[in-house]
């Protein structure tokens, strides 16, 4: 302390300007070294081998009939009551007067009846659901065990033997795409079908999707179909202002789909 | 140091002593491994059996019926989308979970006039006046439609 | 079917638009008593502190009903959350792995901390003379029970005293923070959930803090009176006053803050503002303006601030006080309430409502909530005939 007491302020003043030109010369070189990158898209793939999965699906594509809702029961053991999805589509209409109806009977699985005019209509259209596969999961974040995590190759996964079915997972995801399983009491969620695309199969959704509106790929392989989806159309996640970093690609989104 | 702290700081070295000799013995095998996760998780997910095997599968026994289904309009649409499926009836032919659809209600699910459907990727028909009453593959064979 | 039945009539009941995974409210009444009871904790320990550390000698008489209460309410706090669990028997999984990004897997820890660091080490400095003196003094199992308690520390001289004292402070001093980042942290739970605007707010565990301390100030208070009753003994009543005042002082804090939070929603109206205006004028009409903000926060406002100013006659005095206490504890749950089942009647579509009836029956239902709501007070009563405040030898007060 004597020491310091004993310093000229002449001294301690070059000590000062030599100390704020590191700081002030670090902060410039740190920034020309490391430019402030812009995302393109809400999540950019981390550094690894193999296959990293994305999901794209085009609106315009979907005829609404329900197939993917109700395959998905059967494949992956969901109870059949309408209260439990991993995948369902909802029906959109805006309409004249700017009203906005949205409806999902049984996830869509019975399919759709149209009951206004068409004249009141605006425009309508279907948007199939399932899980973002997030890359930046508000689920993962929240788990408190780990029974529920990003696989290496991008998909989230329930570890449902690990779950304590505490549900605080279902509370975080902001598009409600997790439910319990009533006779399991753990939670339940899309898994893309992980099962099946390790064997080479398409998800059963996709599988059974009478005009390709859903498709999944490998977001690292450049070429690959997935990668020109996102080329080729104006493509747009849910929610991007949760900053989820979810890998589901909508072409055709409308703002008013939530 | 009085004897308070010694003898609490026995408690407390007794308590976080078990704790991690419990924690030890529970912690399961493969936890941690690539993440907060049990590793072998992926494994088991991975596991399961798939229950819609794709029109390779169908082809075995019924390559006819796919054969004429992929010169027609439904050509892009797997067999399973319709008929469930194929897992239990491909480990035993007499499995009668095989859907034959028809009527009208299962064909307006893609069909019917909808203002939400495109009409880029679905033929749309009025299906409360068109031919009332008739069921649908009476006249339309779904694996050869328009034919 | 019978387990669905009840979804089923939801189902029924949707107003407008929800995912179709949203009809079943994930979480019940137990969660909603999770945060009301961890609350009743960190306040009623805040109001012992208050003596300890600052000194107040008015509120004396209460110092170790408080503790004792705190600790009663706290031996069940993880209760009703294992109990909610699906696997209850997997609870353990929480302490040997929890995910360092997740706000609850640290609720083992605080919770662990402020039991045996916290509330259980302030208990035992501040009995072990009693412990030391009644082991003595008792028979047969007691006499072991006692001994057991003091771990065998038996030296009861000043020296040794003095001690106790000085590491009694020391405990209450870390505990005030202790019981903050409690309370705090549970209110993080809720508050850091950025999927639903109704919780997410950087105000929430703030809110949770200060509505603690209210609710935990008026259980002692409630408790003071009921045993002093049923002991027939006189209630002192300048402490009683006191801590009336605290409660005043703290129910302005709390309103003002939750005024603040609603104000700063209303005022930037967010994408989601017309659903939480939907939800705050309809679903939670009743059980946010009548019973939260009327009956839990104007009256007992009006009446203490009253109060203030024209000090009615003891026994009316003691009437108001006791009816204070019970409206601030209706309304303090109904504002646990509010936020937890508030949060999940609305979809995260924005585009409407789910339906919730709570169950009679059933593990998520109302009995079971009372269950967990009885039971911390038989604890109380065990734990004061365990250690009756009552009965401890007062020498340490001719040293303070």
């Amino acid at each position: 302390m004597a020491i310091i007491n004993n310093k000229s302020p002449e001294k301690d003043r070059r000590k000062f300007i030599k100390t704020a030109g590191f700081i002030t010369g670090g902060i410039v070189l740190t920034s020309a070294l490391k430019p402030f990158k812009i995302m393109v898209f809400a999540a950019k793939e981390p550094e690894g081998e193999g296959p990293w999965y994305g999901i794209g699906i085009d609106i315009e594509k979907c005829i609404g009939c329900g197939n993917c809702a109700s395959s998905c029961k059967q494949e992956n053991d969901v109870p059949e009551e309408p209260f439990y999805f991993r995948s369902w589509v909802e029906k959109y209409t805006i309409m004249e007067n700017e009203e906005v109806i949205v409806q999902a009977p049984n996830g869509g699985i019975d399919g759709f009846d149209q009951d206004v005019e068409n004249e009141d209509i605006m425009k309508s259209f279907f948007v199939p659901k399932m899980c973002n596969h997030c890359h930046k999961s508000p689920c993962v974040q929240v788990c408190p065990v780990g029974a529920t995590f990003d696989s290496p190759d991008g998909v989230v996964l329930v570890d449902q033997e690990y779950c304590i079915g505490c549900r605080y997972c279902i509370q975080a995801c902001p598009y409600g795409c997790r439910y319990i399983h009533p006779e399991k009491k753990v939670v339940d969620k899309c898994t893309l079908c992980y099962h099946r695309i390790v064997k080479g199969l398409p998800p059963a959704c996709m599988d059974v999707c009478p005009t390709g509106a859903r498709i999944f790929g490998d977001l690292r392989d450049k070429k690959g179909d997935l990668h020109k989806f996102i080329k080729k159309h104006n493509c747009h996640v849910l929610k991007s202002h949760l900053n989820t970093g979810s890998k589901l690609y909508y072409n055709g989104l409308n703002q008013e789909v939530r | 140091m009085p004897l308070q702290i010694k003898r609490l700081l026995i408690v407390f070295a007794i308590v976080i002593g078990l704790f991690l000799v419990l924690r030890h013995f529970l912690i399961p095998e493969s936890f941690g491994e690539e993440g907060h996760y049990r590793f072998l998780a992926i494994a088991e997910n991975a596991a399961l059996e798939a229950k819609y095997q794709g029109e390779e599968s169908c082809k075995e026994c019924h390559n006819d019926i796919v054969e004429l289904k992929l010169e027609g309009l439904h050509d892009v649409i797997s067999c399973e989308s319709c008929h469930g499926p194929a897992h239990l009836h491909n480990i035993s032919e007499e499995s009668e979970d095989i859907l034959k659809p028809g009527g009208r209600d299962f064909c307006g699910k893609c069909h019917s006039l909808n203002t939400a459907r495109s009409d880029d990727y679905v033929l749309q028909i009025d299906i409360e006046e068109h031919n009332k009453g008739k069921n649908c593959v009476k006249c339309h064979n779904p694996h050869e439609p328009w034919q | 079917m019978d387990h669905v039945a009840h979804l089923y009539e939801a189902l029924s009941k949707v107003d407008g638009f929800i995912y179709p995974n949203e009809i079943e409210l994930s979480w019940s009444i137990l969660i909603v008593l999770y945060p009301y009871i961890t609350g009743l904790v960190a306040g009623a320990f805040i109001l012992a502190s208050l003596n300890r550390v600052f000194n107040v000698k008015a509120l004396k008489p209460t110092y170790h009903l408080s503790l004792l209460t705190a600790l009663a309410f706290l031996l069940i706090a993880t209760m009703p959350l294992i109990n909610h669990l699906g696997h209850p028997g997997r609870f353990y999984e929480l302490m040997i792995t929890p995910n360092p990004t997740s706000a609850m897997a640290i609720f083992g820890f605080v919770y662990v901390w402020y039991l045996m660091v916290v509330l259980l080490l302030e208990i035992w400095f501040d009995y072990r003379k009693d412990l030391v003196i009644w082991s003595n003094e008792k028979k047969g199992i007691m006499k072991w029970v006692y001994k057991i308690l003091t771990l065998g520390v038996m030296d009861i001289s000043p020296k040794a005293l003095k001690w106790d004292e000085k590491l009694g402070y020391i405990i209450t001093v870390i505990g005030i923070p202790s019981a903050f980042l409690l309370h705090g942290y549970v209110g993080f739970i809720f508050g850091s959930v950025k999927a639903n605007p109704w919780w997410s707010s950087v105000m929430m565990p703030v809110i949770f803090l200060f509505s603690a301390m209210v609710s935990g100030i008026a259980l002692v208070m409630f408790v003071y009176m009921v045993v002093n009753y049923l002991r027939k003994q006189k209630i002192d009543m300048l402490c009683l006053d006191t801590i009336a005042k605290y409660l005043f002082y703290v129910i302005i804090l709390d309103f003002t803050l939750e005024a603040l939070d609603q104000i700063h929603r209303i005022y930037e109206a967010e994408e989601s503002f017309e659903i939480i205006s939907l939800l705050v004028s309809g679903k939670l009409n009743f059980t946010l303006i009548i019973m939260q903000v009327f009956i839990g926060m104007i009256i007992p406002l009006l009446a203490l601030g009253f109060m203030q100013f024209y000090k009615p006659k003891e026994n009316v005095r003691k009437f108001i006080y006791f009816i204070i206490s019970l409206l601030v504890l209706i309304g303090i749950f109904f504002m646990r309430w509010n936020v937890v089942i508030g949060g999940q009647l609305f979809s995260k579509s924005f585009y409407g409502f789910t339906h919730f009836k709570l169950q009679l029956i059933g593990s998520e239902g109302f009995l079971m909530g009372l269950v967990w709501l009885i039971v911390p007070f038989l604890i109380l009563a065990g734990l004061l005939w365990l250690l009756p405040p009552w009965k401890k030898s007062h020498t340490e007060e001719s040293s303070n």
